[in-house]
C-alpha cells in the first residue's frame, strides 16, 4: 500500500466511522457490560441480593469442575470435529477444484448441507441414530443407544457438526486452491515431482494462508458450539459444552453474575485461539502478506 | 426382539411426528387469528400459560368459567413446551422481564417459593385462600404455599404407583429390597422399570426414597441441607442396589417416565414406579399387558415406615404484572373448582386436589385405584421448598447421576456439599 496524504486518510475514517459507530453499539457496548455484570452477585430471582463482589464469580467458576469438564469436551468436539472438516474439506475442494462438468451443480449441491439450519440438522441426525426410530443401528447390525453414553454421544455430535460444516471448509479451500498458479504446478511436474509431491510441496505451502483462515474459522465457530449438543443431549452424558454451561447460569439459573463470567471466560478463549492462530501460525486475513496470494 | 416391540407400541400410541407438527401448526394458525379480532375488546381477555394438555381439557374449563363469569372475562390458552424445564425457562425469562401479558400461569409445584419469592406471582387474599384451601389434600395446599400465604389455588395433582404384573406376582412387595429381590428370582421376565436419567426424575426418586427412610433435602427454615446421615445413607444404598441389579435394565441411565412406560407395555417388565398416566396408556396401547397390570402403594424403603412419594401437578398462579389482578384471581379460583378438576380427571387422566373427588363415582371410574392414590398423597412428600429449587435438584441429580456409581458414604459428604453450594449460589451446576 502507497502512503496515503493526511487528507485522504482523514476521509478514509470518515467513511468508516457508520461502521465503527454499529460495531461499537452491537458489540462493544454488550461486552463491556457482561463484563460489568460478571463482577456482581447477581441473580434475578433476588434482585435485592445484588452486589459488587469482585472477582468472586470468577474465582467460582475457575474452581468449579463444571467448567473444566465443560472445557474438555468442547475440545474434544472442537479438536474432533475441525480436523475431519479439514480432510474431507481438502478432498471435496480438490475434486471440486479439478471437476470438468458439472461444476457449478457439484459447488451447490456441497453446499446443500451448510444450508440446512442447525436444530434441523441436530434433529436429523439425532432421529437417524435412536435406537427405536432410526436406521443407523439396522445398517450397522447393532443395538446401540448412540446418545446415552458419552463417546457415542461425541461420536453422533462431531458426525453432525462435519456434515454441517465440511461445505463450509471446502469452499475456503477451494478459494485457496485457485489461487496457485498452474504454470508452477506444470513446471513442477517437468521437474518430476509426482502428484503427492506436488501437492505438499507446492500446491500446500501456496495456499497456506487459506487453510489457516479456514482452520480459525471453523475452530472459533467449533469452540462455540451449542445447538447441535441442546437438541442432541442438552448436555447430559458428559457432554456439556462452555456455550451450554453458559446458558444454563444465565437462562436456566438466571444468575446474571456467573452467566456472565461464563460468557466472558468464552470470550477469553475465542480471542486466545485467534491469537495462536495469527501470532503462532502466521494466519493472514489480508492477500499478500505472506507471499503465499498473488496480489 | 424387544426393540420391534416398543416400536410398534410406540406408533400405536402416538400419532405421527408429521401429524403431530401440522397439528401444532394448524393450533399456532388458530390461536394467531384468535389474536387478531382487532378493535378494543369490551371483555377483558386473560392468558394462561400452561403446559399443552393434549385432551382440550383446559381450553373447555377456560371455555365454562369465562360462560360462568357473565361476560366478565374471556380466557385463552396459551400452550407451553410439554417439558417441564422448558415451560419454566419460557415463563421465568419473560417475568423477569415484567410481562404484562401473562394473567393465569399453570405452576409446576416445584415452582412456587421460586416464583413468590422473585415478586412474580401475586399472594391470594386472605379470603380467596381460605376458599382455595377448603376441602384439598393438604399435601396440594401445601405445594402451593410459601411463607405462610398461599400463591395459587391447587388444580391437579400427581403422584407415582408401584404397578406390576400380577401374572409373574402374586402380592405386591412391600419395600424396595423385597421388590429387587422378588425381580430377581422371575429372571428375564421380572425387570424393574425406574427413572435414573439425569433430570427432575432423578430428583424425585432420590427425594422419595430419602422421605421413606425418614430423611429431608433441607432443614426446616430451607436454608441448609439438613440430609441426615443414616437415612441418605439407606436411601442412596437402595438406589445403588437398584442400578447394579440384573433385574434393572441396562437403559437405566437415560431412563425417563415415558421409556419405562413403553418397556412396560413391551411387556418385559415386572414392576414399575410411575405416574397414574400409564393406566389409560397401557389400556389402549398395550390390553395384554393390561389385564394383568395392578397398582400398589410405592414401595417403602424401611418395612415399618409406609413410603412417602414426591407430590407433582399443576396449581393456578397469578402473574404479578397481570392488568386484570382482581378477575385473573377470580377466573382461577373457577378453573381450579371441583367441576374443572373432575373434567381434567376424565378427560385428561389428572388427578384432582379436592379430597371429595375420589369419591366421585366419574372420577372413580378414571382412577380405579382412587383410593390408593388418595392414600399415598396424603402422605407424599414436597420436594425441596426453597426458591433456588431449580439448582438444588441440578445438584441432586447432578451428583447422583449415574446411580450404579453411587457410594453411599461417599456421595452422602458430596451431596451436602453439592446442595449447599446450589443453596449459596456458588459455583456452576
Amino acid at each position: 500500500m502507497k502512503p496515503a496524504d493526511p487528507a485522504e486518510e482523514r476521509l478514509g475514517w470518515l467513511l468508516c466511522s457508520p461502521a465503527v459507530l454499529a460495531m461499537l453499539v452491537v458489540t462493544a457496548y454488550p461486552i463491556l457490560y457482561a463484563v460489568w455484570l460478571s463482577l456482581f452477585r447477581y441473580d434475578l430471582r433476588f434482585p435485592d441480593e445484588r452486589a459488587f463482589v469482585g472477582l468472586a464469580n470468577y474465582a467460582s467458576v475457575l474452581t468449579s469442575p463444571v467448567w473444566w469438564e465443560s472445557l474438555a469436551n468442547t475440545a474434544i468436539i472442537t479438536l474432533g470435529s475441525v480436523s475431519l472438516e479439514l480432510a474431507l474439506g481438502m478432498g471435496l475442494a480438490l475434486v471440486m477444484h479439478r471437476v470438468l462438468f458439472l461444476r457449478r451443480t457439484l459447488r451447490a449441491a456441497v453446499l446443500v448441507p451448510y444450508a440446512v439450519i442447525t436444530v434441523v440438522a441436530a434433529l436429523a441426525w439425532k432421529f437417524a441414530f435412536d435406537p427405536v426410530t432410526g436406521f443407523v443401528n439396522p445398517w450397522l447390525g447393532v443395538e446401540h443407544a448412540w446418545l446415552t453414553e458419552r463417546w457415542s454421544a461425541f461420536v453422533v455430535i462431531i458426525l453432525t457438526e462435519v456434515w454441517k460444516t465440511t461445505p463450509f471448509m471446502a469452499l475456503l479451500l477451494l478459494a485457496g486452491l485457485t489461487l496457485v498458479p498452474q504454470d508452477l504446478l506444470d513446471a513442477a511436474r517437468v521437474d518430476g515431482a509426482n502428484a503427492v509431491q506436488r501437492f505438499f510441496r507446492v500446491t500446500l505451502p501456496l495456499m497456506k494462508n487459506a487453510l489457516l483462515v479456514a482452520l480459525l474459522f471453523r475452530t472459533l465457530d467449533a469452540f462455540r458450539i451449542f445447538d447441535t449438543v441442546y437438541v442432541q443431549t442438552r448436555g447430559a452424558q458428559g457432554t456439556e459444552t462452555v456455550s451450554i454451561v453458559g446458558y444454563h447460569a444465565l437462562v436456566t439459573r438466571l444468575n446474571l453474575g456467573l452467566g456472565s463470567t461464563v460468557s466472558v471466560l468464552i470470550f477469553a478463549c475465542v480471542i486466545a485461539i485467534a491469537v495462536l492462530f495469527v501470532r503462532g501460525f502466521g494466519a493472514s486475513f489480508s492477500a499478500g502478506d505472506d507471499g503465499g496470494s498473488e496480489a | 426382539m424387544t426393540m420391534i416391540r416398543i416400536r410398534s407400541t410406540a406408533r400405536a400410541g402416538h400419532p405421527s411426528p408429521v401429524a403431530a407438527l401440522a397439528a401444532a401448526l394448524l393450533l399456532a394458525l388458530v390461536v394467531g387469528l384468535a389474536g387478531c379480532d382487532g378493535g378494543a375488546p369490551a371483555v377483558p381477555t386473560l392468558s394462561w400459560y400452561v403446559f399443552d394438555e393434549p385432551s382440550g381439557a383446559f381450553a373447555e374449563a377456560a371455555q365454562r368459567c369465562a360462560e360462568q363469569s357473565d361476560g366478565a372475562y374471556q380466557v385463552v390458552v396459551q400452550p407451553l413446551p410439554a417439558d417441564a424445564d422448558r415451560q419454566r425457562e419460557q415463563l421465568v425469562r419473560r417475568l423477569a422481564a415484567g410481562d404484562s401479558a401473562i394473567d393465569l400461569i399453570g405452576m409446576d409445584v416445584i415452582w412456587t417459593p421460586e416464583l413468590a419469592a422473585a415478586g412474580w406471582i401475586l399472594p391470594w387474599p386472605e379470603e380467596l385462600a381460605q376458599q382455595a384451601r377448603a376441602g384439598r389434600i393438604q399435601a396440594t395446599v401445601d405445594s402451593a404455599g410459601w411463607e405462610d400465604r398461599l400463591w395459587a389455588a391447587p388444580f391437579t395433582t400427581n403422584t407415582q404407583l408401584l404397578w406390576y404384573r400380577t401374572d409373574r406376582v402374586d402380592a405386591p412387595p412391600a419395600t424396595w429390597d423385597a421388590m429387587i429381590r422378588r425381580a430377581e428370582r422371575l429372571g428375564a421376565q421380572g425387570s424393574i422399570q425406574a427413572q435414573g436419567a439425569r433430570y427432575e426424575g432423578l430428583t424425585v426418586l432420590f427425594v422419595s426414597l430419602l422421605a421413606s427412610a425418614g430423611g429431608s433435602v433441607l432443614s426446616a427454615d430451607g436454608s441448609e441441607p439438613a440430609l441426615p446421615e443414616g437415612p441418605t445413607r439407606r436411601a442412596l444404598a437402595v438406589m445403588r442396589r437398584l442400578a447394579r441389579s440384573p433385574a434393572t435394565p441396562p437403559g437405566l441411565a437415560s431412563a425417563r417416565e415415558d421409556q419405562a412406560r413403553l418397556a412396560f407395555e413391551a411387556g418385559g417388565a415386572a414392576f414399575m414406579v410411575n405416574y397414574t398416566y400409564v393406566w389409560p396408556s397401557a389400556r389402549a396401547n398395550a390390553p395384554a399387558v393390561a389385564r394383568h397390570m395392578q397398582w400398589a402403594r410405592w414401595p417403602a424403603v424401611e418395612p415399618d415406615r409406609p413410603s412417602r412419594v414426591a407430590i407433582g401437578g399443576i396449581n393456578l398462579g397469578v402473574g404479578a404484572y397481570t392488568e386484570h389482578p382482581a378477575l385473573a384471581l377470580r377466573a382461577a379460583a373457577c378453573i381450579a373448582g371441583a367441576e374443572n378438576q373432575r373434567l381434567a380427571a376424565r378427560r385428561g387422566g389428572l388427578p384432582p386436589t379436592t379430597a371429595a373427588l375420589y369419591d366421585d363415582p366419574a372420577v372413580r371410574e378414571t382412577f380405579p385405584f382412587a383410593d390408593l392414590l388418595r392414600a399415598t398423597l396424603k402422605d407424599a412428600v414436597q420436594r425441596p421448598r426453597t426458591p433456588l429449587y431449580n439448582d438444588v435438584s441440578l445438584a441432586i441429580s447432578r451428583t447422583l447421576h449415574p446411580m450404579a456409581d453411587i457410594d453411599p458414604a461417599r456421595d452422602t459428604a458430596r451431596l451436602r456439599e453439592a446442595v449447599s453450594r446450589a443453596l449459596h449460589s456458588r459455583g456452576l451446576l
